[in-house]
């Protein structure tokens, strides 16, 4: 079974399609998931900066990584729970689109950036209560998330709008090709 | 003038026009909006994550909010720089929304709790010696944040 021929079987099931039509369910989820969006990205916005040197350099940079990645954490979880069921409410249509693309790519790299921080910038380059601003590595990883966030922030806020989607033809054969998109196929 | 005339009248801008008669501007101004609020929510749950015992509880308040003035004011104006053209082209829309009048509501309580009593008793130390005031500070301030997100995000499902 094709990717496509799954997220098409998905969105006829009966619970995606009842979130679909729902009159508030998908809506309230939605809201969920501006809100997480909110608490998370805030949270990695301050990160960020104090990784930039921008603010808080008096604190040391693992009391602050110590004190907010949990909640950061818990901010995330929520993210990825909402967005999953505002997936699954409209699968196929969310595969195919463009902006969505784009915010799982910038995700992945997102993902990347961190695991790169923790595992290599975070115990060699800053080591433990180190304050001021931090070596270049560690102000790149910032900068890093900072652009990246925005990107799928952005992107996440464009899905919503169409001018992309299969179902508007015609597209150019670019625009096609990056959503798997068969017009003559009838996808 | 009244207000629904007012509306109208921020309705018929130039201003409001554009954004409607544009496909990329009305979504593009709005991500924007989003961006500054979160750096306006992630400023504030700095200070009001310490003022619930989480979060930099080593720190003094005053310091933190020192840090995060700064950046709430900048959310702010990028929220309000962005949010007033947005109104602008959807005035009549938001007159009549139910969700428009809560985040206004919201807002216009948040912004004056914020600047009056919020800005006193966090620049003084004084919530360590009442922690609990600096609680129901934060539990106020987030909860009418709240009101302002969820009533911004409902704008565009009303």
């Amino acid at each position: 079974m094709s990717l496509l021929a799954f997220f098409g079987w998905l969105g006829d099931t009966p619970w995606s399609v009842d979130l679909h039509e729902s009159q508030y369910a998908y809506a309230i989820i939605e809201s969920i998931h501006v809100w997480a969006m909110a608490f998370f990205f805030g949270l990695v916005v301050m990160f960020d900066l104090r990784l930039l040197g921008v603010i808080m350099r008096k604190v040391p940079v693992s009391e602050v990584l110590e004190r907010l990645l949990p909640l950061t954490i818990a901010g995330f979880v929520i993210m990825v729970i909402t967005g999953s069921l505002l997936f699954y409410a409209i699968p196929l249509r969310s595969f195919q689109n463009i902006f969505f693309r784009s915010k799982m790519i910038l995700l992945l790299l997102a993902g990347l950036n961190v695991w790169l921080f923790h595992s290599r910038v975070y115990p060699r380059v800053i080591g433990r209560d180190v304050d001021g601003v931090p070596p270049r590595a560690a102000r790149v990883a910032g900068a890093l998330s900072l652009v990246l966030w925005i990107g799928i922030v952005v992107s996440g806020r464009m899905i919503a709008y169409n001018w992309f989607d299969c179902d508007r033809q015609p597209q150019t054969a670019f625009i096609n090709f990056v959503t798997s998109c068969f017009p003559e196929a009838g996808q | 003038m009244s207000l629904l005339e007012f509306f109208q009248w921020c309705y018929a801008t130039p201003i409001g026009e554009t954004i409607r008669n544009s496909t990329w501007l009305f979504p593009v101004i709005e991500a924007i909006h989003l961006l500054g609020l979160a750096l306006t929510i992630g400023s504030v749950l700095l200070v009001e994550l310490r003022l619930l015992g989480v979060g930099l509880s080593r720190q003094p308040v005053a310091q933190l909010s020192a840090s995060a003035e700064p950046l709430l004011i900048l959310g702010l104006t990028i929220s309000f720089l962005t949010g007033i053209p947005l109104f602008m082209s959807e005035s009549i829309k938001a007159y009549y929304s139910f969700a428009f009048w809560i985040k206004m509501t919201s807002l216009f309580l948040v912004l004056l709790f914020t600047f009056t009593l919020r800005r006193r008793l966090t620049r003084t130390d004084l919530t360590a010696e009442r922690p609990k005031l600096g609680r129901w500070m934060a539990v106020v301030s987030l909860s009418l944040w709240f009101g302002v997100a969820w009533g911004g995000r409902w704008i565009g499902f009303s």
